[in-house]
């Protein structure tokens, strides 16, 4: 693949656009910032051998979701694990309309530019959506990443009883806040949950002293 | 584009009108074009004069009230499914109430523009609208009211500044449900039907017309007293004539009527004269009901209800209860009985219904326990929960099985809970985490181990189970929980010393020139915080003191520091000093909190008066003098400087 033959004089226009965007300084104020709340349904859970099967995604701006404003992609397969179907429903050239994983890529830049990118235990989802990039001769993405994951242990109390759990599924979260599982398992459906998720999540924190972006980022 | 997150949208949004009869390409191309907007708690969503957006909403989860800032009267109130903001994209004009996120929101911003021309193809939408505009509620009832609606675009509708507050327009529902006998029923054979149907009152027609009523009053008056045998006919005891009126009148309409005729039932018939035949009635019962300013009849209504929402709409009338009770100046320590004891009901409530859908009942007796400010009944707003379970202790080998039980109810519970307005507790003191939720023997080894290990954090646990109460199921448990403790008090005098010396952490209320000491920074940076600064020294003191007097079953600050007073005679004015302060700073919080709609803690100091500021700093003094009479009595320093 053309991972070594690229220098990074021949990227493509879309990936200079994309990069260009982050020469511009971003506003200091958090109600201004723009977040594209993700998620990704994968063959399986190897980086190398596991292939993105969707990339679901909503922009949050302003505390605001346009549902015009959607990201919904279905990537071709060559390779097919039979074993995570039954989980995603995604089977291989399916009804849904497939593009190959250098388009998927393109459209998925152009859309997330230089928004934060949030997404649940965000560590998978920017590994695979990292591998690909890579595997398609472009480098990692340059966004700020938060994860829900992390994020949400911080509105919990800390005390001697009670030590958080290391880890919150999405289900646990969707559950704290009231938020219907309905599509759950598709990349979009979960994308939604997860921007929900994030919303409540950021009112609760906003009543701390030295709430910031930086804070979330700790 | 269609795509899962616009089938979302369309999926509830067909439930609702007037989406409820658009066919199913409309109600996509609207949805794929919504905005969902998520709202904070009490953020504004449009202010008076805001011009127009270009989406009206639609309440997908949460509350939006619709008020007039200028005289601080909710004109409406917006629940799941409810649109608002509807009529000045109509009307062309800016908004006239302010809306504003009652709870915390999920809204659905529909676009006007792909709305309208929807809208006026659909004749069934048009009506639906003209009607909600005309009756100047999203619930149209005044069909009498017609226009052109989309002929006058752009022109001032004279209705839009018409003000309606809402029990003048709120219906009164009456009981469709009739009994009646004829004028020749015997009085025995009446009272009969009555003690079958359950009912106070029977009507009485001639010809199918209403001609009289029957109360419970009258048997008592006219039967009882000898006047008639019970062979005599009804028509000799009957209230005659019956006072009649047509359907869609409004609760303050039948109140009005009740109280002019002095009667307590009313007829709904069909054109409102008792010529025509009887639709209804409607009783005082049904207008406290739905006024909801007497506790016994809300009580009523939270017993009879089996779905958790409709408590949630209750809890509503609880607020305007208390609202009602603060501005008479009740006596503190009475509202704070009566809403506990509605809070009571509630939960009691809400775990009836959460056993009923569990697969199985119970495999053995437990307890709920409501535990901090609703433990010592001294909850008048919603807060957090803070709850725990026990249960019966049970052999070894079935020990995993009940937990399991247990704990899925205690989600149930939890969620119901949640559901009628108290938020989940931060730290997660609730019976639906593991650790919270435990056998009898279970309870008793931690309980132990928190009082023999008394460090900071174990302090601040068992500080928690003394201010408990039962909230639903055996007593029993919960007294043997009690005894353990006060047993193992004994045995560790020590932990009165910790207990005391966690008591005195709270931060002062007042600086070194007797100035408020407000927040340094974050949200509420320059407010006082009344909680941690004022009430908790309060409540903390009085656990760490009627726990050396070893008396149990008190658990509210106020009766504590009374049977304190009572116990030390040469305390007595600095106890009855800290009651009464408890009592002022906790009127001063709900009322803050009623007035802001949120949990009353954090106090804007410039808002206060004169006269209110120099109120908090008369209790400042109390809690200043049983902190010093702790320091002296546990010998804090001595032991833990």
């Amino acid at each position: 693949m053309g991972l070594f033959n690229r220098t990074p004089k021949n990227l493509p226009d879309y990936w200079i656009r994309y990069a260009d965007l982050f020469k511009e300084s971003t506003s200091k104020n958090f109600s201004d910032l723009v977040f594209v709340v993700l998620d990704t349904e994968t063959t399986g859970f190897s980086f190398e051998d596991d292939r993105i099967l969707s990339i679901g995604a909503v922009k949050i701006k302003k505390e605001t979701i346009s549902v015009q404003e959607v990201f919904d992609i279905y990537l071709e397969q060559e390779k097919f694990n039979k074993e995570t179907v039954h989980v995603h429903g995604l089977l291989k050239n399916g009804q849904r309309e497939c593009i190959s994983e250098v388009l998927a890529l393109e459209k998925f830049l152009e859309y997330v530019g230089n928004a934060i990118i949030v997404a649940h235990h965000a560590g998978f989802d920017m590994g695979m959506l990292n591998t690909a990039l890579e595997r398609n001769g472009l480098s990692k993405l340059k966004n700020t990443v938060l994860d829900t994951g992390v994020i949400y242990k911080k509105t919990l109390i800390k005390s001697y009883l009670v030590q958080p759990k290391s880890n919150y599924t999405l289900d646990e979260l969707a559950e704290k806040f009231s938020i219907s599982r309905k599509d759950r398992h598709t990349a979009l459906g979960d994308a939604y949950i997860t921007a929900v998720a994030f919303l409540k999540i950021i009112s609760r924190l906003k009543e701390k002293k030295d709430f910031s972006l930086k804070y979330l980022l700790r | 584009m269609k795509n899962l997150i616009s089938e979302r949208v369309a999926d509830f949004i067909k439930h609702y009108p007037p989406f409820n009869v658009l066919d199913s390409k409309s109600l996509f191309q609207l949805a794929e074009q919504v905005l969902i907007v998520y709202k904070e708690k009490n953020s504004i969503i449009f202010n008076v004069d805001e011009p127009q957006h270009s989406h009206f909403y639609l309440v997908h989860k949460g509350a939006v009230t619709l008020n007039n800032p200028s005289t601080s009267n909710i004109l409406d109130y917006c629940d799941e499914g409810d649109i608002f903001g509807l009529r000045p994209l109509f009307a062309n004009e800016n908004y006239k109430l302010e809306a504003r996120a009652h709870e915390e929101c999920i809204l659905y911003g529909i676009p006007i523009d792909i709305f309208k021309p929807i809208a006026k193809k659909n004749e069934q939408v048009t009506i639906f609208l003209m009607e909600s505009f005309a009756s100047n509620t999203r619930n149209p009832y005044a069909k009498s009211q017609k226009g052109q609606l989309f002929d006058n675009e752009g022109e001032e509708e004279e209705e839009v500044n018409k003000e309606v507050v809402l029990p003048d327009l709120q219906l009164a529902s009456y009981s469709k449900k009739l009994v009646t006998c004829s004028t020749r029923t015997t009085i025995k054979k009446a009272a009969d039907i009555m003690s079958k149907k359950k009912i106070g009152s029977i009507l009485v027609t001639s010809k199918d017309l209403p001609v009289g009523i029957i109360t419970d009053k009258d048997f008592r008056n006219k039967v009882i007293s000898g006047e008639q045998p019970i062979t005599a006919s009804v028509k000799s005891i009957m209230t005659t004539p019956v006072i009649t009126y047509p359907k869609n009148l409004t609760i303050t309409q039948a109140q009005m009527a009740m109280m002019k005729s002095n009667i307590s039932h009313l007829i709904i018939t069909e054109d409102g004269t008792p010529n025509s035949s009887a639709l209804g009635i409607l009783s005082k019962h049904d207008v406290m009901v739905s006024l909801g300013d007497n506790p016994a009849v809300l009580v009523k209504a939270i017993k009879r209800t089996s779905r958790i929402k409709k408590i949630k709409q209750i809890r509503k009338s609880v607020m305007v209860l208390l609202s009602g009770y603060l501005e008479q100046n009740i006596p503190l320590g009475l509202i704070a009985k009566i809403i506990a004891e509605l809070n009571d009901t509630c939960i009691k409530q809400v775990v009836e219904i959460s056993i009923a859908k569990m697969d199985a009942p119970p495999p053995v007796k437990f307890a709920w326990l409501a535990l901090g400010s609703q433990g010592r009944s001294e909850q008048l707003l919603h807060t957090d929960q803070d709850n725990a379970l026990v249960f019966e202790d049970v052999p070894e080998e079935d020990l995993p099985k009940t937990t399991t039980y247990f704990l899925e109810l205690s989600k149930l519970i939890t969620k119901g809970l949640n559901t009628i307005g108290y938020e989940y507790c931060p730290a997660d003191m609730m019976a639906s985490n593991p650790q919270w939720c435990l056998s009898l023997q279970e309870w008793k080894s931690k309980l132990s181990y928190w009082i023999g290990n008394p460090g900071p954090n174990e302090v601040l646990m068992s500080s928690i189970f003394f201010d408990y109460s039962l909230a639903y199921g055996e007593r029993r448990l919960l007294d043997s929980m009690s005894d353990h403790i006060f047993r193992t008090v004994e045995k560790y005098p020590i932990f009165l010393v910790h207990l005391a010396k966690g008591a005195l952490q709270s931060p002062s209320p007042t600086g070194f020139f007797r100035q408020f000491v407000v927040e340094q920074d974050g949200q509420h940076k320059d407010f006082f915080d009344l909680k941690s600064r004022a009430l908790r020294p309060l409540i903390d003191a009085a656990r760490v003191l009627i726990l050396s007097h070893s008396v149990k079953a008190i658990s509210n600050t106020w009766e504590r520091y009374e049977k304190l007073a009572e116990l030390e005679p040469n305390n007595q004015e600095l106890y009855l000093a800290c009651s009464y302060a408890t009592k002022a700073l906790l009127k001063f919080r709900t009322r803050q909190g009623l007035a802001n709609h949120d949990s009353g803690r954090f106090i804007e100091l410039e808002q206060l008066t004169k006269q209110e500021k120099m109120k908090l700093k008369r209790t400042f003094k109390a809690i200043k003098e049983i902190q010093e009479l702790i320091t002296l009595r546990f010998k804090v320093t001595n032991i833990l400087g």
